[in-house]
């Protein structure tokens, strides 16, 4: 034991040092100082969900306080580590720390280490920051829930898991956070599970995201073949060692794997569903951070992407797909946080598309997200706030005037509508209006999909803000007297809509060189001026805006209309996400286990039964020659003899 | 006297004892055609003893006499413990030793 620790940490230590000999790369440093208490990040929040899981109902009173504590704390870490790096240089910035070897067979190691460079740090910042302001909303929305505590062990979980992933420094490490989120993701969608829907929804999103955990674990098995190593390092150190087709092949795993947790065309039915969750999830999980793993996960392999246009070409195209797809959903949906679910999908649809731009859209993708999780996280927490005020109800054909009656949750959920539009100076207007550009550089048709994209976006937004704030009111009878929110909701959306109004033009310019040393960054050279794409994209936008605010201002039905198109039709269908997957995947999956059934019972069970039945009797019968006459057994004996001389005799003749 | 007619005579008296231990019921009468089958094959032993000229198959007779009155010991006690418990000496009385 002692040996081989010894022998394990001494090769450990000779591989940094090898890394750090090599001056080809930019390998992260030791972490020292400061740096060196980045396990905090994860330790903090894990411990408090463990203390509230343990300790239970004991912890009743004081855990939702606990968690916050727990949460803020992370984010204070975070933050010191941050300004940490703000004082270096940026090629010292990213620091690794080893934490122990975990698997060491062979050749192959999987140190369990932390990783964290301006990438990473973006992340944990997003992460700690609006998920500490998601935890003392959650103390207002929750607060007659019997099962608070559990619910804050379950989002301290999160936000454990989801630091994991985004500070591990091996591919196998960011694996287990990737599971991580994806437990407390089923676990939050479940909460209500006493509800069916919510139990089938959680069911439904896990199912859905180990479609594309499957990807990731082939995509890491891929890397380990191919470079001997899952380390962040080892793998993207020099991708274009290995030939081409393999890398397009572990690019293409990762782009399944970023689908599912992603929410992305062909697995994107999930997110509609786990809106089944409380309000505070989907706007933490199902908005701001979980969801965007994907795109972490496929920013932070840039260099395999560079090293596989076609794997690229693929993250784009899915981009588009999905970009489109989720627009077109949210326009139809009456249930509000379904068409914030659209909208979620449709703008990470943006960052995909973004990622798949290679080095002109990396940075843009990182800066949507940012930008999205801050007005996104505001959006729903709105909508929570709304239904908080209007006795859960959802359909939004049974609000309208809730201007007057709830002005602070009205004010902040225009600041995120205004952000998502991409009206400037609003922040979707720095980082959408980027990312359409560098689609334009990259590929017309694309950039043609992504400037749609902006005006559906508004449409639907513009929708969705009508029929929720302006005019009349449709409140059914049980429910006269919506009300605004306590302070402790509406100060975290106050916080967010702020940052939804000054993100954007706080990050734009800043952001590039802050990543460019980690994704690269390539301006983006386009035939006409930036200055005619923004007015393009803000025609449309306004255009979209116009038609929703005429047909929706008026007076609005209590139920859906039927005679619509059949567009309309398909997009209340989730555009035959769900029809498609059980046509093509649950009945064919049913009929295998079926048959698979039918034949272990009629065919395997049936010929060992058989075997074994076939014997017994067989041997029931021949006991019966067991008379118990002494006589008989003689005879027997005595034709044994004569036959054995017989044949003696006749061998000899 | 040829050793034929020796192994002649043996045969007729094994045959005889196979005979005998086939269709008797008295376990007294079986044993002791059991006894002459013994002795039949140890006339046969003698005879080619003496054909051959060696003591080879005289040896075999006095160790199947050996063999024979230790059998004959543990026999008789086994019929007499049967006959104590069953009042009878049939040999298709004692039938728990079957299926």
């Amino acid at each position: 034991m002692n040996i081989s620790s010894t022998l394990a940490s001494v090769v450990a230590s000779g591989q940094i040092e090898a890394s750090n000999i090599d001056p080809s790369v930019n390998a992260p440093a030791v972490a020292t100082g400061a740096f060196s208490f980045m396990w905090l990040l994860i330790a903090l929040p894990l411990l408090g969900a463990a203390i509230l899981l343990i300790f239970g109902k004991r912890t009743d009173k004081w855990g939702p306080y606990l968690a916050i504590a727990m949460s803020c704390g992370a984010f204070i870490v975070g933050a010191v580590m941050y300004l940490t790096m703000l004082g270096l240089p940026a090629n010292d910035r990213p620091v690794n720390l080893h934490i122990w070897d975990w698997v060491i067979v062979g050749d192959f190691q999987a140190p369990i280490g932390m990783q964290l460079d301006q990438l990473s740090i973006i992340f944990v910042l997003l992460i700690t920051f609006v998920g500490s302001l998601i935890h003392i909303y959650s103390l207002g929305y929750m607060k007659h829930d019997p099962e608070k505590r559990k619910f804050f062990a379950y989002l301290n979980l999160f936000v454990a898991a989801m630091l994991l992933l985004v500070t591990a420094d091996s591919y196998l490490l960011l694996y287990v956070g990737w599971e991580g989120v994806g437990l407390a993701s089923y676990l939050l969608i479940g909460f209500w599970q006493y509800k069916p829907s919510a139990a089938v929804a959680a069911k439904k999103a896990f199912v859905v995201n180990r479609v594309g955990d499957v990807g990731l674990s082939i995509a890491i098995m891929l890397m380990f073949v191919t470079f001997g190593s899952v380390t962040f390092s080892g793998v993207l150190e020099d991708p274009a060692a290995a030939n081409e087709s393999t890398l397009t092949w572990i690019g293409l795993a990762l782009l399944l794997a970023a689908c599912g947790k992603s929410a992305q065309f062909p697995l994107q039915s999930w997110l509609l569903d786990a809106m089944e969750g409380p309000t505070p999830v989907s706007a933490l999980i199902h908005a701001a951070t979980m969801v965007t793993a994907g795109v972490y996960l496929i920013v932070r392999s840039a260099p395999i992407f560079d090293a596989a246009p076609d794997a690229r070409t693929a993250v784009m195209v899915i981009g588009a797909i999905t970009l489109i797809f989720g627009a077109i959903i949210g326009c139809a949906k009456d249930d509000i946080k379904k068409a914030l679910a659209g909208s979620t999908m449709s703008q990470i649809g943006y960052m995909i598309l973004a990622a798949g731009l290679g080095p002109v859209g990396y940075v843009f993708a990182i800066f949507h997200l940012v930008t999205h999780g801050f007005f996104k996280a505001n959006m729903f927490l709105g909508a929570g706030s709304i239904m908080h005020g209007m006795n859960d109800q959802l359909d939004m054909r049974r609000f309208g005037a809730l201007r007057k009656v709830m002005v602070i949750t009205f004010i902040t959920f225009s600041c995120g509508w205004l952000a998502i539009m991409g009206v400037p100076p609003f922040a979707g207007f720095y980082s959408k209006d980027k990312i359409i550009e560098a689609a334009f550089g990259v590929n017309v048709i694309v950039g043609a999909v992504a400037l749609l994209g902006a005006g559906i976006t508004a449409f639907y937004m513009t929708r969705l803000w009508t029929m929720t704030f302006t005019g009349k009111s449709r409140w059914t009878d049980d429910n006269k007297h919506p009300h605004e929110s306590s302070a402790v909701m509406w100060i975290p959306m106050a916080i967010l809509a702020f940052l939804s109004v000054v993100a954007g033009f706080m990050l734009a310019g800043a952001i590039e060189t802050w990543l460019a040393p980690v994704t690269g960054f390539e301006e983006t050279e386009l035939a006409v001026s930036s200055l005619v794409m923004e007015c393009a994209s803000l025609a449309l936008v306004v255009l979209g805006a116009t038609i929703a605010y005429l047909q929706y201002r008026r007076d609005v039905p209590l139920v859906a209309p039927q005679h619509v198109s059949p567009l309309t039709v398909a997009a209340r269908q989730d555009l035959y996400g769900d029809a498609f997957n059980e046509e093509v995947f649950m009945r064919p999956g049913q009929w295998l286990t079926r048959s698979m059934v039918f034949f272990d019972n009629r065919g395997i069970d049936a010929l060992v039964n058989g075997i074994a039945a076939s014997l017994g009797g067989l041997s029931g019968r021949m006991r019966r020659i067991q008379t118990g006459f002494a006589r008989s057994y003689a005879l027997s004996m005595l034709a044994g003899a004569v036959i054995v001389v017989a044949t003696l005799i006749l061998v000899r003749m | 006297m040829s050793t034929t007619h020796y192994l002649v005579l043996s045969a007729i008296l094994f045959s005889l004892g196979v005979l005998g231990v086939l269709v008797r019921r008295n376990a007294i009468i079986v044993f002791m055609c059991v006894e002459m089958m013994l002795n039949a094959s140890n006339l046969a032993f003698v005879a080619f003893a003496q054909q051959n000229g060696n003591l080879n198959g005289q040896t075999i007779a006095f160790f199947v006499m050996v063999v024979a009155a230790a059998e004959v010991v543990v026999g008789l006690a086994i019929i007499m413990t049967i006959y104590r418990t069953r009042r009878s000496a049939s040999v298709d009385e004692p039938n728990l030793l079957k299926y």
